[in-house]
Order: structure tokens, then sequence, then C-alpha cells
């Protein structure tokens, strides 16, 4: 068992809780670092890929899991984000350093009009309403080819750094290691601090976080503008990666699969978006090339993928609700105790309930 | 002038009249004990002064300022902070968590300041910890500080509901029925508490409460509620001998027993 004598307010505070973590993340960095060397373009690619879900699934883990308002429609703002950053390269001719911020403040500002609906749905209408919206942006995508290319698509080129030209693989995956850095801190920084704690307040109980002082249209906004933010980024980053971007790629399926990274990876979790986005983007990848050793009635299958990730999604909820990152806490505790450990340490305390409570 | 004043407050629900006409003043540094059978309209008061009803008519004034018509989020910064009947925590929070959101509205830091986790977040971090933990040794509450709410008894939810009220530093917080489910023990601790709230933080107290026995021990003025009208105020000892009263709370059927 480790065990921590706290010494100051601060260290409560602190990105790394122990020196072992410190070290931990230092090798695991270092690992990132000289992945693209051995592994080969494939799987640094696939990694890149995994790391742009990581800044959306956070993103959506912001809105969805620490604020609790479901969104079916954020492939909309990652849209937005990669045709901003498709449109000012490629038809305005700007650098894509200046494209990239943009299109997260465009994915941003749109966001916005979904605080409306979002002061006064919840839940199921909600999603449906997020939903409509993604089928909105689907239609502008197709209906406005000047911006869009219309279901032409539109051709992204991978940017330059200076002289520096970031086209292979590999240096375009130090790119977007470093974004993905910048917003993991980002994310930690808003969930340990007040703004974070208000997020949670809003999901439990819209009264005790009105009787806190806490307004909830500027909260709800605030996680509304976040999340588009961070899909705004994201979209950004995969314009130049996939270099062709269509209507295609940003269907309701797109949706699903940014809430099934953060249900499967852990809800209201850091490490459980990082996890759910490695873990599907890989996935997506196993199934697109494990599907044909299936015999033909399977893997020929309308909604195949769909399916499969249904029944993750199911086997997630009933075995393990708080996702990977339940089960990466358990295994790294179990670790920690041996051999102390029993079968039912984690057995769930009894939860008090509604009925039992006085009136 | 006192601290909290309602005059006049009506608030109807459809066809029930949850509260006419009530009056109502809570003094700087008392203890004010509202009791009134079930469905009285005590609760329904508190969501009025709390912003959470708005009354048909009548108004609130706290301070010198009328705050009947003042958005629920705007109430607990004018210095009114509350508790609630059915407990309303952040249940998938730690307790340090809860407490901690109490002290959100005293936050100075901008969004940047804590996006980038600058000094001046650090710093409203480290200062808001000082506050909360005063508070949590106040209430004992420091073996409970990284347990989930979930997880924890129903006397310790309710003592963190307090806690989290206390953070906010309020002038005059209002506890509907703090004692309801606590076992005898926590109930004399909730007492000692609300002594030490009134005389050591200089809060002023409206608590609704059956309890008699709190009543009496914590209470200087009492105002008794049924139908939604007051029925009586005064001393404990008075209102408890009020025929009114009696009759409340002893029923009809029982008072014209009692009588015959
Ligand atoms: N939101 C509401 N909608 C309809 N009726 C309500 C509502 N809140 C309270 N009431 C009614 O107002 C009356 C007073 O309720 P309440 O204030 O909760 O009583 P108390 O707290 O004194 O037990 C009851 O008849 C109750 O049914
Ligand atoms: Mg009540």
């Amino acid at each position: 068992m480790k065990f921590k004598l706290k010494k100051s307010y601060m260290e409560d505070l602190k990105l790394f809780e122990y020196k072992s973590d410190m070290v931990g993340y230092g090798v695991l960095l270092v690992f990132l670092f000289i992945f693209p060397s051995w592994a080969g373009n494939y799987w640094t690619y696939n990694l890149t890929l995994a790391g742009i879900y990581c800044i959306a699934a956070l993103g959506l883990n912001i809105l969805t899991g620490y604020t609790g308002m479901i969104s079916l429609g954020h492939a909309a703002f990652f849209a937005i984000g990669a045709y901003t950053v498709g449109y000012m390269t490629t038809i305005l001719g700007h650098s894509f350093w200046i494209a990239l911020p943009l299109a997260g403040f465009a994915a941003a500002f749109v966001g916005l009009s979904l605080v409306l609906p979002a002061l006064r749905l919840s839940g199921i209408y909600l999603a449906i309403v997020t939903m409509g919206f993604g089928f909105i942006i689907d239609q502008v995508i197709l209906e406005w080819p000047e911006v869009t290319g219309g279901a032409n698509g539109l051709l992204i080129n991978r940017p330059t750094l200076g002289p520096l030209s970031l086209n292979s693989d590999a240096s375009y995956y130090y790119v977007v290691l470093v974004m993905v850095i910048l917003f993991v801190l980002l994310t930690k920084n808003i969930v340990r601090t007040s703004m974070g704690r208000a997020f949670v307040a809003v999901r439990d109980s819209e009264v005790a976080a009105q009787s806190m002082g806490i307004p909830l249209a500027k909260v709800k906004t605030q996680a509304f503008t976040i999340s588009g933010f961070y899909a705004g980024i994201a979209g950004g980053l995969f314009a130049p990666l996939i270099n062709f971007i269509g209507p295609d790629n940003f269907t309701i399926i797109e949706s699903i699969n940014l809430i099934v990274m953060i249900i499967v990876g852990g809800l209201a979790s850091i490490h459980g978006s990082i996890f759910g986005a490695i873990f599907i983007t890989l996935l997506s990848e196993f199934i697109r090339v494990g599907k044909d050793a299936l015999p033909a009635f399977l893997s020929q299958q309308v909604g195949f993928q769909g399916a499969v990730y249904g029944l993750i999604i199911m086997l997630f909820i009933l075995f393990e609700p708080m996702g990977i990152y339940g089960r990466y806490l358990k295994i790294k505790y179990l670790f920690q105790v041996f051999p102390l450990y029993r079968k039912d340490t984690f057995r769930r305390e009894r939860k008090f309930q509604k009925a039992q409570r006085t009136r | 002038m006192p601290l909290l004043e309602v005059t006049e407050l009506s608030k109807k629900f459809g066809g029930v009249h949850a509260l006419t006409m009530v009056n109502l003043q809570v003094e700087k540094g008392e203890v004010h004990a509202l009791i009134g059978p079930n469905g009285a309209g005590k609760t329904t008061l508190f969501n009025c002064i709390s912003g959470f009803y708005r009354p048909e008519r009548g108004s609130a004034v706290f301070k010198g300022r009328d705050i009947t018509r003042t958005a629920p989020h705007k109430i607990p910064r004018l210095g009114i902070a509350r508790t609630f009947q059915n407990l309303e925590l952040f249940r998938n929070a730690t307790v340090l968590d809860n407490i901690m959101l109490g002290r959100y509205m005293h936050k100075r830091a901008s969004f940047f300041s804590e996006a980038l986790f600058l000094s001046k977040a650090k710093n409203q971090e480290v200062e808001a910890r000082r506050r909360v933990e005063e508070v949590i040794d106040f209430l004992d509450l420091q073996p409970y500080r990284d347990r989930v709410i979930a997880q924890l008894p129903f006397g310790t939810q309710k003592c963190v509901e307090l806690a989290r009220a206390l953070a906010l530093d309020p002038e005059l917080i209002l506890l509907d029925e703090p004692a309801a489910g606590l076992n005898s023990e926590e109930t004399r601790d909730l007492c000692f508490w609300i002594e030490d709230i009134k005389e050591d933080l200089e809060i002023t107290v409206l608590l609704v409460e059956h309890n008699m026995r709190v009543v009496n021990e914590v209470a200087d003025r009492v105002t008794a509620l049924d139908f939604g009208a007051v029925i009586a105020h005064g001393t404990p000892e008075e209102v408890q001998q009020h025929p009114d009263v009696i009759q409340a709370y002893l029923g009809e059927d029982d008072g014209a027993a009692a009588s015959a």
C-alpha cells in the first residue's frame, strides 16, 4: 500500500500524487516519443488517429461525463473543425496554424446554438436535439459546395512548420502528440478547479447547484462551448491526417463512435477518455481488417460495426460500468495490496434508496 | 429592522393554498424555528425565500432588500444558505468536492486563470480548501473527506449538506428538518452545532423542525404554521401552549375529544 503524509493543500492539487506516478508518465512519454521510429507507418497513423479521438473524447466527456448532457451530434463539431481547416487552407490558402485555432473557435461558436435547447431539455430529449443538429450540419456540408466541396469533398495537405514539412506520418504524429498532451493538461486544470466542480454539481443536482450560487445557464454554456472547441480542434487535426474529407466522414455513426469511447473508457474521467479513444480506434481497425476472416453472411451484413459496438457497450454497462478506467484502477489496486486483495473488495456498498428517505 | 422579513406572502399550487398571508420576522443572531404539521407549507416558505418558487403576492426582504423575485442562484450571494428536506447532494462526488462547491461563489479567478492553472487559480484553490477544512473540523467530517456521498450513511450525508451550506459563509442559514432521520446521538450533536453556529459563527438560523425537544433546546423563537397560515408565534413555551397549536398537532378529532 502506498500512503502519503500530506503536509499542504497544494499536494492534493498536484498533477502527480506520487513520485512513482511521475516516473510512470515519464516512461509513457518516452515510449510515445520513440514510437514512430520502431512501429512503422501503419501503427503510427492509427495511433495518430487515436490521439485525435482522444481530444474529441476528452471534450465530449466534459459535456457528457462531467456535466451530464448527452450529445449525439458531436461529429458535427468535429466536421466544423475539419471543414474550417479544409476551407482555410485548401480554398483560401492560409496557414494551417491559423486555421487550427479557428477550427476550435468556429465549433465552439456553433456549439452556442445548442445551449438554448440544452437549458430546457435533458437526457434523451437533449440527445434527440443534438442528433438533429448533427443531421443539419450533414445537410449543410452537402448543400454548401463553395466552402465544403459538397459531395466531392475537399483535399487537404499536411501542414508545414516553417521550413519543416510535416508530410510524413511520423512528423504529423508528433504534432498530434503535442496537442493531446496540451489538451490533457487543459482538461486536468478544468476538472481540478472550481469550473470542473461546477460541471459535476450541475450534473448531480441542478437544485443544489443553484443553491451554491452556480448559474446553470452559464455553466451549461461553458460546457457546450468547451466541448465544441475540443471537437473542433480534433476535427481540424483530422482533416490533414486523412488528406481528404467528405460528408461520409461525419455521420451519426461518428457521433456514436465518440459516445462509445467515453462510455467504454470511463465517464467523467480523463484516463477513461484516452483509454476509450485508443480502444475504439484500434477496435474499428481490427473490425475492418478482421471482417474478411469472418463468413460472408456476417461480414457483409449492413451495420456489422454498429452491432459490435452495441454488444461492447452492453457488456461494459453490465460488467464494468466504470469502463476500462474502472478496471484499470482495480488491477492497479490489486497489485498494490497483493496478497490482501479479496474477491469482494469492490462489491458495491448498499445505496441509500430514495424511497427510504424521510419526507 | 429584522434580518429577514416576510410580509403577507401567498403561494398557491392549483387549488391548494400552500401559503396564505404569511408574516415572519427573523431577527439577526437568533435561532428561529418553524413548526407545523406535514403539508403546512414550511418547505414552500423556504422555497419562496430561496428563490425556487415565485409567490403570487407578498414579499421577502433580506437586509432591507427585496429578494422575492431573485433567481435561486443569486440568493446565496446575498448571504442566505439552505439545506433541503430530501437531501440535495452531489451524490457522485466526494465529501470534499461537495463542500468545496460551497466556495464556488467566492471564486475570483477567471476562466483562463483556471484553465492554465495560473497562480491566481492555485491560490484560490488553496484558500477555498483552507476554509473547507475549517468547516470539516467544525462538523467532525475528517474521516469522510475522500468518500463518495452515495456510500455514506444518511446521518453523515445530512451533516455534509450542513457543512456545504456553512462553507458558503452565509449570514442566514435555512435548515429544512435537519434532525429528520437522525438517531438520538446525531440529534444531540446537531443541537450543539446549531448552538455553535449561532454563538461562534454568528450565523442566524431559521429551521423547520418536528422534534419538539430539539426546538425547545435550540430555538429562541418559534412560528407555527398550519394549512399555510401562521397560527402562533413567540417563545417555544408560549407557542406550545397555544390552543391552536395543540389543536393543529392533535388533529380535529383528538382535539374535540380532549375538550370534551
Ligand atoms: N411543487 C408543488 N406542486 C404542487 N403542490 C405543492 C408543491 N410543493 C408543495 N405543494 C403543496 O403545498 C402544501 C405544502 O407543502 P410543504 O411546503 O411541502 O409542506 P411542509 O414542508 O410543511 O410539510 C402541500 O399541500 C403540498 O402538497
Ligand atoms: Mg417540508
